[in-house]
């Protein structure tokens, strides 16, 4: 087994020892079977209403028109660029945790990969919302797409803006598909375990019991979705195979999207966006608070719903490790900026950096460098590492950062023109800050249906970690972490209950 | 448990077929049928009277500009006051025992504007949307005949739209203008046609060795959104 731990280097296994098999899918299936908690329903009822606003927010602003936003000459980017390279960057983390840690074998990724995949497409989702409204015309979104129509107008090919709808639309389609077909084999014990309880209740018999149409709804859901799924080796072969195909195409996606994202900005000629140095600046930052967004949600879920058996504090540490890793090329990345600055020589791209530390925005700036470069900079600390009430409180002060490096690269530069006459400075309206409030609570609303509806935890590849999946298991003469002998005989790696 | 039947094995390929086909049909129905290509071709709205171009342009032969005055001069082609109408028609149809009741009574809303003081409410037919420039004078005196444009008005019994007036449709002229060029003197003749076995570029160099302009349109998102 691959996933063997090295006990030589102190490795353990993955999951707590003792954890069987069936206890991966009960703690994963009874979240969605059993009545949510109270803390469920709170928080669904805060972000629903939350989203009901920005339904009413979006109403007023298509029927007012983008002049209800405070973007105006020279900034004519602000919250709604902002929020968009914001939600694509958290997007990335899933993607790295699925698609290259799978590559790498890094097994640990198995107890968050379906929670960071599924915070992928919500934060896709709200990403694409922002360029779609910032058109001012949605209805006319499809202008990008290469249609033969009455204006004989192509789409530019030598735009990045337009390099970024196809790269976040293929990026999008990816992403549901690898979340869709590593979903599979969970579905089917979903699926599985309606029908037995069906069965037991006597509705599947033949004298057919009192029939539960909820019961019988869901079964035919999950049934539909798992698409067939019998567990046979020809299918696990498949499976496999098509999600080694997945995390191979996704893998690139993790460095283009954001790259695409920045030539947005770099191809410009605009002092503190030209440089070369954004693409790889950029996909640190995207992975750095896509972690940062996958802590906060995981730390909730996993006190909400009690998994701290698969969810442990290993692979929080792991996580903030990352996160010190990205954090410093992030740091690394805006000391290098004034670094280039300086160097240069050129007196726009000086005082473009001077303006950004000490200008009307320093507030932004020093929230920024604070944010990003030194909370994460505590994770050298292994008691910091380890400590959950401050890597929540780190989780969020690294979005919060994340959110103002993009208002700082963005509004900074736009606010001082090449010529004094054209400067001014930007801020937001209601109507700004409604729709940017209102995407957390779409992403949210998502987040909680996702937690309630499918399985959180990748069942599955949960099981492929655990002690048992180990063909030695019970014939190991450590017998370290084998104690519990009940389930001693040797099982397929991927074997699931029937 | 659950097995579906085997001839789901099919379903990828249906879909496959489905959304190829589906998504063409759906791409042409929108690209042709919502756009001026359908929307715009064959207007032809009901006038306040029931002014016959074929009448007065066709058989009674009257140049454009009698009434669109001006048209190779100004930006807009003049939409006739009822003075113009008048110019005739005071010693037309005007009395109303006039033997020809139905013509005399379809005039009366000319007669009722000029007694009244008041304009006719022509309905436009050519309708530009207003984000785009479009100037007669500059495509008449580039050699651009009416009839490029507007079809044989001199055979319309009722104005109706002749082109698509879309984008695609004026791009299609200002990139390759030289076959729709004539000698700027004929541009209201509705029956002029090049000499036949001519080259429209050739045609087009002679026209500028007589003098007239050299036309180079504006293929820029500026040349007609100002």
């Amino acid at each position: 087994m691959a996933n063997k731990p090295i006990s030589e280097l102190g490795e353990t296994y993955l999951a707590k020892p003792g954890t069987s098999f069936h206890d991966v899918t009960e703690i994963v299936s009874r979240v969605t079977e059993n009545a949510a908690p109270r803390g469920w329903w709170i928080l669904l009822l805060a972000s629903a209403t939350t989203t009901g606003i920005l339904g009413l927010t979006l109403a007023w602003l298509l029927w007012m028109g983008i002049g209800t936003w405070g973007n105006n000459s020279p900034v004519g980017w602000a919250w709604d660029i902002t929020n968009f390279v914001w939600w694509i960057g958290i997007g990335h983390a899933g993607t790295l945790i699925s698609a290259v840690l799978h590559l790498f074998r890094q097994y640990w990724r198995t107890a968050i990969n379906r929670f960071a995949e599924a915070m992928t497409i919500f934060a896709v989702i709200c990403a694409l919302m922002f360029p779609t409204i910032h058109t001012g015309r949605p209805w006319h979104i499809y202008y990008p797409l290469p249609i033969p129509n009455a204006m004989n107008l192509w789409p530019n090919f030598k735009s990045p803006l337009l390099w970024d709808v196809f790269a976040v639309s293929t990026y999008f389609t990816v992403s549901l598909l690898f979340w869709y077909v590593g979903l599979i084999p969970d579905l089917a014990t979903l699926r599985d375990r309606t029908t037995k309880r069906l069965r037991e209740m006597g509705v599947l018999s033949m004298e057919g019991g009192p029939p539960s149409t909820l019961l019988q709804l869901r079964a035919a859901v999950y049934g539909g979705l798992a698409l067939g799924w019998r567990s046979s080796h020809r299918h696990w072969q498949n499976y496999e195979r098509a999600y080694l195909i997945l995390a191979a195409l996704s893998t690139p996606l993790v460095l283009s999207v954001h790259s695409v994202v920045s030539f947005d900005f770099a191809t410009s000629v605009e002092p503190g966006w030209h440089t070369t140095i954004f693409p790889p600046y950029f996909v640190a930052g995207a992975v750095f608070s896509g972690f940062a967004m996958v802590m906060t949600l995981l730390l909730i879920a996993r006190t909400v719903f009690k998994l701290h058996d698969l969810v442990q504090l290993r692979h929080l540490d792991l996580m903030n490790q990352i996160m010190l890793t990205t954090g410093s090329i992030v740091g690394y990345a805006y000391a290098m900026e004034f670094f280039i600055a300086w160097y240069s020589g050129n007196p726009y791209e000086r005082f473009c950096f001077i303006n950004r530390a000490f200008g009307d925005y320093w507030w932004a700036y020093w929230s920024m460098i604070t944010c990003n470069v030194l909370v994460p900079q505590t994770f050298w600390f292994k008691s910091m590492r380890t400590s959950l009430p401050w890597m929540f409180i780190a989780s969020i002060l690294i979005n919060i950062g994340m959110w103002f490096e993009r208002f700082v690269i963005i509004v900074t530069t736009l606010h001082r023109d090449y010529m004094v006459s054209a400067w001014g400075n930007f801020s937001p309206t209601l109507v700004d800050i409604l729709i940017y409030v209102g995407s957390i609570g779409l992403f949210m609303t998502l987040f909680l249906l996702f937690i309630r509806w499918v399985p959180m935890i990748a069942v599955a590849e949960v099981k492929m970690v655990l002690p048992e999946a180990d063909p030695h298991f019970g014939h190991d003469e450590h017998h370290d972490h084998a104690h519990d002998d009940d389930h001693g005989h040797a099982e397929p790696a991927v074997a699931k209950e029937a | 448990m659950q097995i579906f039947p085997r001839t789901l094995n099919l379903l990828p390929l249906v879909a496959a077929l489905a959304l190829a086909v589906g998504g063409g049909v759906v791409t042409f129905v929108v690209a042709y049928y919502f756009s001026p290509w359908n929307t715009q071709v064959g207007y032809a709205p009901t006038q306040p009277v029931p002014f016959s171009h074929r009448l007065h342009a066709g058989q009674l032969g009257m140049d454009c500009r009698y009434c669109h005055a001006n048209v190779e001069r100004s930006f807009e082609a003049m939409v006739p006051p009822t003075q113009t109408c008048m110019g005739c028609h005071s010693a037309l149809h005007t009395d109303p025992s006039d033997p020809n009741l139905a013509t005399r009574r379809s005039l009366q809303p000319l007669f009722d504007s000029w007694a009244n003081n008041e304009p006719m409410e022509w309905v436009r037919v050519h309708n530009l949307p207003d984000h785009a420039y479009f100037d007669h004078s500059v495509h008449l005196s580039a050699g651009v005949g009416c009839v490029s444009c507007h079809g044989r008005i001199d055979q319309m019994e009722v104005v109706r739209q002749d082109q698509p007036l879309s984008m695609a449709w004026c791009l299609d002229c200002h990139r390759n203008p030289e076959p729709n060029l004539r000698p700027t003197s004929e541009i209201t003749n509705m029956a002029w046609e090049r000499p036949e076995d001519s080259d429209p570029a050739e045609y087009a160099a002679t026209l500028v060795e007589n003098g007239q302009r050299y036309v180079v349109p504006p293929e820029n998102c500026g040349g007609c959104h100002r």
